[in-house]
This record gives structure tokens, sequence and C-alpha cells, in this order.
């Protein structure tokens, strides 16, 4: 049951990860590697940026640190939302499976189980993971494998659905709570400052969502805490 | 390219993003006491995907019109409450016709 809830909440995910991984397929062959190693890519990393980034990097050469250390700046927003949803996990969640979820953690997973009410334990999260992860793969090796059939106009206008995606997660908790819109806005401000302003330009796109999200968040918990007990009393029902 | 050389840099890459993403996970086991952090990170989620999707959401899609359109349906039917496939849809097939009717 719980299971079927969490792949059908990953199913938009699924959605989203299948056209943006089909361009990373594309772009992978058009930058000499094989369909197979396009894939594993994908299967292994289960991260847009990161990917990208990692792509590059690696057909022009780059040396191993500053792969690592590229992955570590895009990807360390991971680490962020792993912290915030260990507090959202229930007592299924015992060691191996934290082990085998947190492989699967991307920003959509992350949003999505955040926004569940109460906990969430292992059987929801595979449920939600399953998906998402299958599409991610699928969609890479379409991209790779058949990349050119498809018309410009639809894999363009594919490039919105995670976006539309989180615009759909925010929008109803930031209606209901001045808190959580104020949040949301001054993190919007704050990322829109960061890419427009050129004495700004050198913060990378990992980066610029971390000093988002910790500042905005830290004010709001500083002048707006959040209603905290009411989520408790929730909890305690459930 | 050669799968020798692949295979180096694919370790790393996903190496490095599996133990950020494990290790909190695997460390945190308690609830956190404090007020303040607890404040901090209920809010993450919401400014996370603020700052994740704006400004970027109107480079998404190749054309400027469709993605404004994009947003401007999914931010209705947000609003509304609708559910995440139907606002991502909608989205997808409003960016489509904008782009369509305005190039």
């Amino acid at each position: 049951m719980r299971y079927w809830k969490g792949f059908k909440d990953g199913i938009p995910i699924a959605l989203g990860y299948l056209s943006v991984s089909f361009a990373f397929g594309i772009q992978a062959v058009s930058l000499g590697l094989t369909p197979l190693q396009a894939v594993l890519i994908s299967l292994l990393n289960v991260t847009s940026a990161g990917q990208l980034a990692g792509l590059q990097l690696m057909t022009v050469g780059a040396g191993l640190p500053e792969m690592a250390l590229t992955q570590l700046t895009i990807n360390l927003r991971y680490a962020l939302m792993s912290i915030s949803l260990s507090q959202k996990l229930d007592d299924t969640m015992t060691t191996p499976h934290r082990l085998l979820l947190s492989f699967a953690n991307t920003d959509e997973v992350f949003a999505v189980a955040s926004s569940q009410k109460g906990k969430v334990g292992r059987a929801y999260l595979y449920g939600l993971t399953n998906g998402p992860v299958a599409g991610w793969v699928l969609g890479t090796a379409l991209g790779a494998l058949a990349g050119g059939l498809l018309p410009d106009s639809v894999t363009n206008a594919l490039g919105i659905a995670i976006y539309g995606m989180f615009i759909a997660i925010v929008l109803p908790p930031a209606r209901a709570m001045r808190e959580v819109r104020v949040v949301v806005l001054l993190a919007v401000a704050m990322s829109c400052l960061i890419t427009f302003l050129p004495a700004l330009g050198f913060i990378s796109d990992g980066f610029r969502i971390i000093i988002c999200a910790v500042v905005a968040s830290a004010l709001g918990a500083w002048l707006l805490p959040p209603p905290l007990e009411e989520e408790a009393e929730k909890e305690a029902e459930c | 390219m050669a799968w020798s050389e692949f295979f180096k840099y694919v370790l790393v890459m996903a190496g490095v993003t599996y133990l950020i993403r494990m290790l909190p996970l695997a460390a945190i086991r308690g609830k956190v006491k404090s007020r303040f952090v607890r404040g901090f990170l209920y809010y993450v989620p919401y400014a996370v995907l603020g700052a994740m999707t704006i400004p970027a959401v109107f480079s998404s899609t190749g054309s400027l019109p469709g993605a404004i359109a994009g947003v401007a349906v999914a931010m209705v039917l947000g609003w509304m409450g609708k559910g995440l496939l139907t606002v991502a849809v909608a989205a997808c097939i409003a960016a489509f016709a904008a782009a369509l009717f305005l190039h």
C-alpha cells in the first residue's frame, strides 16, 4: 500500500527525469561516449547537474581531483537535504535501508518526501524512488540511442516538467503559511541576485542553491519560527 | 571513450556523490533538539525549491515565452492545489503551445 502510494507520487518525477536524462543521453553520445557508458553514468550517479559537469570534465581529460571537487561543489546541497530528510524518517529506516535509499535522494525525491504529512518509511521511499531511477536510466538510454528522432519543439517543452512539479510542491504550503511564503520569496530573490549580478558571477549553481537555502532558512528559523508544535501533534496521531 | 579512462572518472563521480548523500542520512538518527535547527531544517526544502526554480526555469525550454507560459499555468494550478503530475504536464503543454504560436 505505502509502496504504491510512493510509486504514484514518483510518476511525475519519473516523467520529468525521462526528458531531462534524454537530453543528457544525447549530449553524452555527441561528446564521444558510448550509449552504455552514458547509461552507466546515469545509473551510478542519479543527479543532473553533477553528471553534466562530470561529462564535460571527462571529455576534456580533466584530473581526478578536479572531478572530485566539482562533484563536491555541485552536489553538496544533497548533504543539506539528507540532514533535513533524516528528521522525517520512521523506525523502518534501519541502516541497510538508509545506505541503499540515500543513493536515490535526488532534489525531487527529497522535495516530495519532505512534503508528506508526518514521518516516511522505507516502503514509501522505495516506491517513491523506483520510478524516477528507472526513468532516469531509461531516458538516458533513449536519448543516447535515438536522440535525433524527437523534434526539438517536444524535447524543449519537456524541459519545464521538473520545474512545474517544484512549483506544485511549493505553492500549497506557501499559500497556507505566511512563514513559508516569506522564506521562499527570500530564497528566490537571492537566487536571482546571484544569477544576474556580474560581481557574483563566480558562484557556481551548486553553491548558489546552498547559499540561498542556508541563508533564507536560517533567517526564517530565527525571525519567523515555524509552527513545529502542531507538526509534532500530527505526528503523534499517525 | 576508453573504458579504463571512463571507469576512473565514473568511480570518483559516483563515489563523491554517494558519500555526500549517504553520510548525513546514516549518521543522524535522533530528533534534533534545538528549536532553531528544527525550524531551519523545516524551511530547507522550500528554500531549496525556490532557489532551484527561479530563475533557472526561464531558460529550461529554449523559449522564453514558452517558459513564461509554462510557469504561469503551473502557478495557477499549483495555487489551486492540483497534483504534481497534472501541474507538470500542463506546464509542458503550455510551454509547447506558447513556443509554437509565438515564434
